[in-house]
């Protein structure tokens, strides 16, 4: 229970420091901000619940006023911005990772992760984001994702992003990822 | 943590939370029961109205959270004065840039301890049913607490990176970031059950 409630609080803090610090970005060019590479990490090492519990706690702080989103945005403007579908998206995101990873049995843990990462962090995050784009600004549906389209190269990078590392946690830190061979599932699982 | 509320004391930081709350989710759902160009500009000129009334630094710190809505309001006009309905196009601008001014209007006029106080009296029900909220009451300040822990560990690792490398730090670092936050965690934890586990489960059973 302990250890669960601060998993939780530590991942969304965690998300809350990439988005944060300017030093990690992922540069290409363009510099993209790595707070979505913090989503689809918390689903894929968290697991469904608790990823999605981690990321929804991390978006109940930005309601709440605290300027954690990348740029230092936050507030309840946020939730009525176009960018609206993606910050309530997130959670959903995270859980739809966690649940891909879960279900999806492949050999290799960063394939199953970066796959789940991009089911979760693009698929799911995309129409969500795309849906709240057109209900903000009563465009269709096709319109709103025709906008939005752009940013999906920078994210399959992410979810590349997440494939790797999770691929390195697997193997100096086993344990921590409870969908990975079954090691360290038992009693981990009563949030 | 520095959060989003203003500084300057103004008459609404005195309000309760959950009426502001409420009168904006009145203001908000009344803007889209109407298609009427007048009383969207009245709204945001309202808006903007109670913007001022603090004083000249309340409003362009006010101003400076509209900023995000601008490229999205700039693309609705010219994608509406394309298709020849920029009637509609002005309508949508309007409506959106009100919504956020209103909502963003309480976020800068309510403290964090007001704001998390509400979530508490608003999760009161799921206590009723039985339904534990001590997980998200420790949870809340758990996170405040480690987001400045961990920004600052991830400008270490980057000043770490800069001390031996010419190239840029950059997504190599996440993994080290990862790393930290799990160990955290573990000791977070174990701290917790140490002290008795989370905060109010002694009055909750």
């Amino acid at each position: 229970m302990e250890h669960n409630i601060a998993r939780i609080a530590l991942f969304a803090a965690m998300i809350a420091a990439l988005g944060l610090v300017p030093q990690i970005t992922l540069g290409f060019g363009v510099p993209i901000t790595a707070q979505s590479l913090g989503v689809m990490l918390a689903g894929a090492v968290l697991g469904a619940r608790r990823g999605a519990a981690a990321v929804g706690l991390f978006i109940l702080l930005v309601a709440l006023g605290l300027p954690l989103l990348a740029g230092g945005r936050g507030g309840l403007g946020v939730f009525v911005s176009p960018t609206a579908g993606f910050a309530l998206g997130f959670p959903v995101a995270a859980f739809a990772t966690g649940l891909f990873v879960e279900r999806v049995r492949l050999p290799l843990a960063g394939l199953r992760a970066g796959l789940g990462a991009v089911f979760g962090g693009i698929v799911v995050l995309y129409l969500l984001g795309a849906a709240g784009l057109a209900l903000v600004t009563g465009k269709s549906l096709g319109e709103a994702f025709a906008l939005v389209a752009v940013f999906i190269p920078g994210d399959l990078l992410k979810a590349a992003i997440t494939g790797m590392l999770v691929q390195a946690l697997s193997k100096v830190r086993p344990e921590t990822l409870a969908w990975h061979r079954g090691v360290a599932g038992a009693g981990d699982r009563r949030l | 943590m520095i959060s989003l509320t203003s500084p300057i004391e103004t008459r609404a930081h005195r309000w309760p939370a959950g009426w502001k709350l409420g009168a904006l989710c009145l203001a908000s759902t009344g803007l889209f029961l109407t298609d009427s160009l007048a009383v969207h500009l009245v709204a945001l000129l309202l808006a903007l109205a109670l913007y001022a009334a603090p004083g000249r630094i309340f409003l362009r710190a006010g101003l400076r959270g509209l900023r995000v809505a601008l490229p999205f309001a700039a693309v609705l006009i010219v994608w509406h004065a394309a298709t020849g309905d920029l009637r509609a196009g002005v309508l949508i601008t309007l409506r959106m840039v009100t919504l956020i001014a209103l909502a963003n209007l309480v976020t800068m006029t309510t403290g964090l301890e007001d704001l998390v106080e509400l979530v508490r009296r608003l999760t009161a029900p799921l206590r009723r049913l039985g339904l534990p909220t001590y997980p998200l009451e420790t949870a809340i300040p758990l996170v405040i607490r480690f987001t400045p822990v961990l920004v600052a560990h991830a400008e270490t690792l980057a000043l770490a990176w800069r001390a031996r490398s010419r190239h840029r730090p950059g997504w190599r670092l996440v993994l080290p970031l990862t790393l930290r936050a799990l160990d955290d965690a573990d000791r977070v934890g174990e701290a917790l059950r140490a002290r008795g586990g989370p905060i109010g489960i002694s009055q909750q059973e």
